[in-house]
């Protein structure tokens, strides 16, 4: 059987680690709805599928079970999805001011 | 017989987990319920001024330049009366070696994970000082844990905190990503329980003690470039350690007539603990959601007794809108050519306010610059806004309202200092402080603490008890 990740991929794991009902009393409605989850990275201990159950190795050699979200997880946030051309606008507002031919 | 992981039982070993990994007894600095010996607890770090500066040379933390933004006052001296417009210096701390002064706390906490023999260090942080404890791990071969409020339920994060994330892991730390919920401390005793870690808390005294280096080389800076000590040094204040280390150094220094402000990002409205609201502001420190609660009640940290105690040494409070801190951090880059990051020019925003009312001759030194990059710029941080359905706009930034538009000043004379009442804080701090203990028990020392601790007098304090 092909398994989405080898022993030793280097994968994060999710756990829930409070239920809604084991939260805490003083946090908002919409919070106490929620569980408090937890993502973890670290390689993995023996193959594994997307949404299995596994165990891994974090870098402090913790082992942590979890469920298997992702695979080799990259930083996908970046300098935004959409420019904002009114930086362009601040810049040349006070430039023009300093330099006194703003009138 | 195996330890009860629930929340119940880890939470009933909070002091014994925080003693083993701090060893800091802080009974011994009680002296009872509300009053304890806080300068003793200082003290008891065995470690001064001389001691901190040797320690941050090890790790190239510290020295950072004063630099005066020539550019930025003559934009001010520009929409300001004549003879108005005050000198704005700024302390460049990106110059740290992960990117800002948070490298000053981790440096002490970290030397004494080492001295003490900790294989590695841990700390609950989603801010800068993750990096700051992740690097200064590396540098002295310790494992290191950050455990960090990441995602909202929809697994979506700020890209800021995100960032922040990344460079952690980029430093060789493990970290432990949670979704919004203040039980993040849960999860950090359980982290420091299961590794035996140093607790690198931000509020521990060595935190605080490391600070200190930055408002004495801020002293000393601006005597050697400005012939005098600064009329104002201005701090981003959320839990406390950046203004309370700040103004120790320069008492230290013997600067002391320096008024010491301390400056937040506006976000009433906007519960902290909210998993609709966490993505919904565009910063995710020095801002009104974290400074406000600390600055009335500054043990509701990771460790019993703050170190970190804003009140003692704030004299003016000022706040600046979400649209004033992006415009000053675009003013920045394009008059002065500095990139920087958005918690330190929060107080660079309320500087250039407060400069249009000081005169010529007058100094303010804002105190802190922070590394800026994708996730924490502008850019970043204004579209994933517009993403989340937040109206950006020019105009005037007094109508911004927090998690429903962001309003850049039309003009920059626009941008404006709001004084929040420091009465209203004082007596704030109070009111909570007599959550611990009844007015009925209070006796003279404990009278005095709180004279001390709102920096008032023992007339004020009563007259704020018995009203
Ligand atoms: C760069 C920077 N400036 C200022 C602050 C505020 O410091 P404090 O929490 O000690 O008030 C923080 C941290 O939250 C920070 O990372």
């Amino acid at each position: 059987m092909n398994y989405d990740a080898k022993k030793g991929s280097w994968v994060q794991v999710h756990q829930i680690i409070l239920k809604p009902e084991e939260r805490t009393a003083k946090i908002p409605e919409e919070t106490k709805k929620v569980p408090l989850e937890l993502w973890v990275k670290g390689y993995l201990n023996v193959e594994g599928n997307i949404g299995d159950v596994v165990e891994i190795t974090t870098l402090t050699k913790r082992r942590v079970k979890g469920e298997l979200v992702e695979i080799n997880p990259i930083y996908d946030y970046g300098f935004g999805e959409e420019f904002v051309p009114e930086l362009v606008r601040i810049g040349e507002m006070v430039k023009s001011i300093v330099r006194g031919d703003d009138k | 017989m195996a330890l009860d992981m629930s929340y119940k039982g880890v939470m009933s070993r909070q002091d014994e987990i925080i003693k083993k990994s701090t060893r800091i007894e802080y009974s011994d600095y009680e002296i009872n319920k509300l009053t304890f010996d806080y300068e003793k607890m200082m003290k008891d770090t065995g470690i001064n001024l001389q001691d901190i500066i040797r320690i941050q040379r090890e790790t190239g933390v510290g020295n950072t330049p004063l630099i005066e933004l020539k550019n930025l006052t003559r934009l001010v001296r520009k929409i300001s009366p004549n003879g108005k417009g005050a000198r704005i210096f700024v302390k460049d701390e990106q110059c740290n070696p992960s990117g800002s002064f948070k490298d000053r706390r981790a440096s002490i906490s970290v030397y004494m994970a080492e001295k003490l023999g900790y294989k590695g260090v841990a700390a609950a942080t989603s801010g800068n000082y993750g990096a700051a404890v992740a690097s200064q791990a590396a540098m002295r071969n310790l494992d290191c844990i950050i455990v960090q409020e990441c995602y909202d339920s929809k697994k979506v994060g700020q890209p800021e905190i995100l960032e922040k994330q990344r460079k952690c892991e980029c430093l060789g730390s493990e970290v432990i990503q949670l979704s919004v919920g203040p039980e993040l401390f849960y999860s950090f005793l359980r982290s420091l329980e299961e590794t035996g870690f140093f607790n690198a808390s931000l509020y521990s005294p060595y935190g605080i003690a490391g600070v200190e280096s930055l408002g004495y080389e801020i002293a000393m800076q601006c005597r050697e470039q400005a012939g005098k000590d600064p009329d104002v040094v201005i701090a981003t204040n959320a839990g406390g350690g950046n203004l309370t280390g700040t103004a120790r150094g320069l008492i230290k220094a013997g600067a002391v007539d320096t008024k010491i402000y301390g400056a937040s990002v506006d976000l009433s409205g906007l519960h902290m603990a909210s998993d609709i609201d966490f993505n919904r502001k565009s910063f995710t420190t020095g801002h009104t959601g974290f400074s406000i609660p600390f600055t009335t009640w500054p043990d509701r940290a990771d460790v019993p007794r703050s170190a970190a105690r804003a009140l003692r040494y704030m004299d003016e409070y000022l706040l600046v809108k979400q649209g004033e801190v992006f415009f000053i951090t675009e003013t920045l880059a394009q008059l002065e050519g500095m990139e920087r990051g958005p918690a330190g020019n929060t107080s660079l925003a309320a500087a250039f306010a407060l400069a249009r009312e000081l005169d010529e001759d007058q100094v303010i030194v804002v105190q802190e610059t922070e590394y800026t990059s994708a996730g924490k710029h502008p850019l970043a941080q204004l579209s994933f806004a517009r993403q989340n359905g937040i109206e950006i706009k020019f105009g005037n930034p007094d109508e911004e309202i927090p998690g429903k538009n962001i309003i850049l000043p039309e003009h920059p004379s626009l941008i404006n200092s709001r004084h929040y009442e420091m009465d209203k804080l004082r007596s704030s701090y109070i009111k909570n402080a007599l959550k611990v203990v009844d007015v009925d028990e209070l006796q003279d020392i404990d009278i005095e603490f709180l004279a001390e601790e709102t920096n008032t007098n023992v007339d004020y304090v009563k007259k704020n008890l018995y009203k």
